[in-house]
């Protein structure tokens, strides 16, 4: 059995903390290249080109791509012939509040009724699942909330079919308007029950920007949400043009034959996430 | 590598805070360049002033012909004045707008649209909304030159804070006439189908 020390994971989730918030990876920039020049609005275009120089600053000058630093999500896969030695949970904690403290990352996590500061950005949010193997993969999705406070969650009835659910994405995108920082990527999570839709939603951002599905009908679905999405012209940041998202992802689970339910996460064009595999 | 995107040659540029002239002036859908003096606040810092208003009592600073900023800027590294500082979604501020407006705010700014509450407030008060460049924070940082901390230090990064800007850009959303850009856009973009 392979052997890995919580310490090492400490140190892990602190690098991928500070890492997000200041270098983009490679997919998500590509997708703003392709949009800005692409884009055919003047100030969306121009906006875009400041979203590209603004990536480019925060890893030269190693300040935050945007000063919403996230709730920390971290997402694990550990293998089952793994055995780790000490506290997991109490490393992704403390590997998060050093990476937040000694990173220089806005701490923004508050008590939901008091609404005090943490102070730590502590605790993180944890789904942990177990897989064949002796590698444990870490993801780290620092989520802003400009764009977290759009998603939604809803249980559609049957009756309201792929177009039902096509509608109801749609509408949720234009309620959005420039909110959550357009162009977005929209993550779908279709089935399930009422929090594997949700968790379905948040996993399908951590998809490359702009692959699809491999289910042939699902990436259809994606290609179509896209394109009537950004038909809508509300565009970068509400000021109109083509590029109201980059990409729509979208995860499909069996659900109950009497439910449909659809969970719905945005995420802003600052789409911040990390790897590792250990 | 390229750090001045062309769109900031058109800018307007303007002295913070507004003069009555200027601020009846701007045009929604106008960009505009800011450089002088502004104060920021988000959640805890409006749900404080407002709390100190109930109590009768003054405020750390008056917000009379000032720009109020909806910004939780990320933490200064040593020797820099601050870190990233882009704006924050602005509707969560409309329940507390209409009260500061009445003191005689007469700018906001932050990113996405406001309330008709809030929009029916401005233009009954004379005051007009910006949007600044949402997720553009590390870009936005170097516009700022200094950063001195006004009252809710406990707040962390919801604190209120007094910035001196130089050509920080934005677009104004709504003006004194009554304009909405966010509106006028997406009726240009239904005009178009």
């Amino acid at each position: 059995m392979r052997e890995i020390d919580s310490s090492v994971i400490r140190q892990v989730v602190r690098d991928l903390a500070i890492a997000a918030a200041h270098d983009l990876e490679p997919d998500i920039l590509e997708a703003l290249l392709v949009a800005r020049d692409r884009e055919t609005g003047e100030l969306a275009g121009n906006i875009l080109e400041v979203l590209v120089t603004n990536a480019n600053i925060a890893s030269r000058d190693r300040i935050p791509v945007c000063q919403d630093t996230g709730t920390g999500i971290l997402f694990l896969e550990i293998g089952q012939e793994v055995h780790i030695r000490g506290d997991l949970q109490e490393a992704l904690q403390e590997g998060v509040r050093l990476g937040y403290e000694e990173g220089y990352l806005r701490k923004s996590v508050c008590d939901p009724l008091t609404r005090k500061n943490t102070g730590t950005n502590t605790p993180a949010v944890v789904h942990m699942e177990l897989v064949p193997g002796d590698r444990i993969t870490i993801r780290f999705l620092p989520k802003g909330c400009g764009s977290e406070n759009m998603s939604s969650l809803v249980m559609l009835p049957p009756a309201a079919g792929t177009e039902g659910v096509v509608g109801h994405v749609i509408d949720r995108v234009l309620a959005a308007g420039s909110n959550p920082c357009p162009p977005m990527i929209v993550g779908v999570g279709l089935g399930g029950s009422f929090e594997k839709a949700a968790l379905l939603a948040k996993k399908a951002l951590l998809r490359p920007v702009g692959e699809k599905n491999r289910r042939e009908d699902v990436a259809v679905l994606e290609e179509r949400l896209l394109r009537e999405i950004n038909a809508q012209g509300q565009g970068v940041h509400g000021f109109g043009g083509i590029t109201t998202a980059l990409a729509v992802h979208m995860e499909v689970f069996p659900c109950h034959i009497a439910s449909l339910p659809v969970g719905i996460n945005i995420q802003c064009h600052a789409h911040r996430h990390k790897e590792i595999v250990l | 590598m390229k750090t001045e995107p062309a769109f900031f040659e058109n800018l307007l540029e303007v002295s913070l805070p507004f003069t009555p002239e200027v601020l009846a002036s701007l045009k929604a859908g106008q960009l505009v360049s800011l450089s002088g003096t502004l104060y920021t606040g988000r959640d805890q810092t409006h749900r404080r002033l407002c709390a100190l208003l109930d109590e009768g009592k003054d405020l750390p600073v008056d917000l009379a012909g000032q720009l109020l900023y909806y910004v939780g800027p990320s933490p200064a590294r040593p020797g820099r004045v601050i870190g990233a500082a882009g704006p924050t979604t602005s509707y969560r501020m409309d329940s507390y707008t209409p009260r500061l407006l009445a003191l005689g705010l007469a700018a906001t700014m932050g990113k996405g649209a406001r309330c008709a509450e809030v929009r029916q407030a401005m233009l009954a008060h004379g005051a007009v909304y910006l949007a600044a460049i949402g997720g553009a924070g590390a870009f936005l940082s170097k516009c700022i030159k200094k950063a001195e901390l006004v009252a809710f230090a406990d707040a962390g990064p919801e604190a209120l804070f007094r910035f001196e800007v130089e050509k920080f850009p934005a677009v104004v959303i709504n003006d004194l006439e009554g304009r909405d850009y966010y509106a006028l856009v997406a009726a240009a973009s239904r005009c178009g189908k």
